[in-house]
């Protein structure tokens, strides 16, 4: 069975010029640090588990940008994106990758649990549907503090099988938690299609069901995230949670294990014609916003901090074995 | 000081804790309006209301997960799961993000939650409700287990539990809930183990309801009896001590015997004072037949004082 993609987004982009660079640039920094870590991942660099999010900018672009700094944000295993654009830096991101100290987890994580304090990035949880009992906790945190915060949780299609879904969205709904609950529907749970697995396809019937907001985006067209990311945060703060599905696709295999035998080339190459930073710069230069020659500076300026990112991974050191078992306990209390 | 149960203690603890700290809040199933399963809660949400003493769904993985999220968040979240039977639905929760967060964050980020669960079983509640499972959890770096068995630990656990920077999971034994005993109200320690009764022919190591078994049986036998109280981490100090005195040991333990808690004690005595013993150590542990309904049956299955005296006995050849 075959996924039909929707027509490429099109159309005019009504956002302030700036404003637009902006995104096209920070899908830029995405995709060229996963292009390179999918080239070190071949030379050895990096190990583990390794899970691309090319295809899928747009979500982690169109959403991070209307996220306050108080905001809390929780993510999954496929977050190299999500962190990048919270604002870890990609140094950091990188040496975690290697599985250095100077890593953002100090080279504990790796790839599938990327963490940083600073920005209220909760991670990088790799058991699918984990994080969303913990956004919930951590919204009531900001309930019972009244706190103006909102937490923002991600997450794929495949964990609205799990019971973690069912129980968290009505918890959030039970309690009018200030959570706003991110689904990355890339159509495919590793390789079981949606339609494989749910007798229910439309997500957001499952989420309204528990009485919550809900709304579907293409999660393609990073204008169209950006804008419904900006409605959904705004109705977390002051209403309650909302689910948001944004429909997007992942270019690339599963894992760097994933043979692909569960969808044809001829689909993955439908929706490449529906490539987020393809479509927005094609959008944007229709209407003047953008040049060949300014499309190239971004890209350079991102291929640059890339390079920047790798020779910090590199010089950067190994955690002591002694150190090991640091940690499992706190050591001092706060 | 008057005597209080074990109960009692439980609840005057809880009471204490919403009192003294604004970001400490209870949640679970039946916590509030009914006053809790064993009637632990009972009068808190009248006194604190439902936002702090909060009743929640049948969900344990939810709300387990949503009291680790509300300690990320800032509070200092009491979660009960009723039972330890339930505690397996919420299980992911526990072991993949309470226990492995710090770690794995590379220090960045501590769990400060207690969960609070009944466990054990003696009261014909046949197979699905008469779990001892702490054996597990004190198999899980980054989590302590607690497990009180006597007032004065009833009551003063819980504070020390929520003083912890990391998740504290306490044990609670119905089958002492009606014991009674002082209790200061003083916070106790948790870490260490300790004696309960000197004795000086065997060491009897046992926590939580084979308590007063293992001091029934220590009449017999001259037993020196020590409480573990802690799961994790285990403090071996006192027990080897005690060895070095008497020599033998039995461990007495409900929960299953094949890869159980006690043979991780036993595990301990044969590293740290395998020259001190004069005899194997023994170990008594429950039946390893799922705990049956007719109370003939629950008797058989679960350790008896008999059969610690027996066991005890048995290590003089």
């Amino acid at each position: 069975m075959k996924a039909k993609a929707p027509p490429p987004p099109a159309g005019k982009v009504k956002l302030p010029a700036k404003a637009s660079l902006e995104l096209l640039a920070d899908m830029l920094r995405i995709r060229r640090m996963e292009e390179k870590c999918a080239e070190l991942y071949g030379q050895g660099k990096i190990r583990g588990f390794l899970h691309l999010y090319i295809g899928e900018e747009a979500v982690a672009a169109g959403t991070m940008r209307v996220l306050e700094p108080e905001d809390n944000v929780v993510a999954t295993y496929r977050e190299h994106g999500h962190a990048l654009l919270r604002g870890v830096s990609m140094d950091a991101i990188m040496a975690e990758m290697y599985g250095k100290q100077e890593g953002c987890s100090r080279g504990r994580g790796g790839s599938m649990h990327l963490f940083d304090a600073k920005t209220r990035f909760y991670g990088g949880n790799a058991i699918v549907g984990g994080g969303l009992p913990l956004a919930a906790g951590l919204a009531l945190a900001a309930k019972l503090q009244k706190e103006k915060r909102v937490t923002a949780c991600f997450f794929g299609e495949g964990a609205v099988a799990e019971g973690a879904f069912h129980e968290s969205m009505n918890l959030a709904a039970l309690w009018g938690l200030p959570v706003a609950y991110f689904c990355e529907n890339n159509l495919y749970a590793m390789g079981t299609a949606l339609e494989r697995s749910e007798a229910q396809t439309d997500l957001c019937a499952k989420a309204a069901s528990y009485g919550m907001a809900t709304l579907k985006v293409d999660g393609m067209d990073v204008v169209a995230v950006h804008e419904a990311a900006r409605k959904a945060r705004e109705h977390a703060a002051k209403k309650g949670p909302i689910f948001v599905e944004f429909q997007t696709y992942r270019f690339r295999a599963h894992s760097m294990f994933d043979p692909e035998l569960y969808r044809e080339k001829s689909e993955v190459e439908e929706w490449k014609k529906r490539g987020p930073i393809h479509t927005f710069s094609a959008r944007l230069k229709a209407q003047k916003q953008l040049t060949e020659e300014r499309f190239l500076e971004l890209d350079a300026a991102a291929q640059a901090e890339v390079e920047k990112a790798v020779a910090f991974a590199e010089r950067g050191t190994w955690e002591p074995v002694e150190h090991l078992t640091k940690d499992v306990y706190t050591e001092v209390s706060p | 000081m008057s005597a209080i149960t074990y109960r009692e203690a439980l609840r005057q603890a809880l009471d204490e804790a919403l009192e003294k700290d604004e970001r400490v809040f209870l949640m679970g199933e039946d916590v509030g309006k009914y006053g809790g399963t064993y009637a632990v809660s009972k009068g808190l949400m009248e006194k604190f209301g439902p936002e702090r003493v909060r009743d929640t769904p049948l969900s344990e993985l939810g709300f387990t997960g949503a009291g680790i999220g509300a300690a990320l968040g800032g509070m200092r979240p009491i979660v009960e799961v009723m039972t330890v039977n339930f505690s397996l639905l919420a299980l992911d929760q526990i072991v993949n993000t309470a226990a492995l967060l710090r770690h794995m964050s590379g220090g960045q980020f501590s769990v400060p939650l207690v969960v609070r669960m009944a466990t054990g079983a003696g009261r014909q509640l046949a197979a699905q409700h008469s779990h001892s499972f702490e054996g597990w959890y004190a198999h899980i770096p980054g989590i302590r287990i607690v497990a009180p068995a006597t007032v004065e630990d009833a009551r003063g656990m819980l504070g020390a539990a929520l003083a912890d920077c990391d998740p504290v999971l306490v044990f609670e034994y119905p089958a002492l809930f009606e014991t009674k005993g002082e209790a200061s109200g003083e916070r106790v320690d948790i870490a260490s183990s300790k004696v309960r009764r000197e004795g000086s022919k065997v060491t009897l190591v046992t926590y939580g309801g084979c308590l007063p078994k293992a001091l029934k049986a220590a009449e017999e036998v001259d037993g020196e009896v020590i409480d573990l109280r802690v799961l994790r981490p285990l403090d071996m100090a006192p027990i080897v001590e005690s060895v070095k005195k008497t020599r033998r040991a039995v461990v007495v333990d409900e929960g299953w015997r094949s890869g159980g808690l006690a043979a991780e004690v036993m595990a301990r005595l044969m590293e740290e004072a395998f020259y001190e013993l004069d005899a194997p150590v023994a170990r008594v542990c429950s039946e390893e037949v799922p705990v049956p309904y007719a109370k003939h049956l629950e008797e058989a299955t679960l350790p008896q004082v008999e059969e610690i005296v027996a066991a005890a006995k048995g290590l003089f050849g």
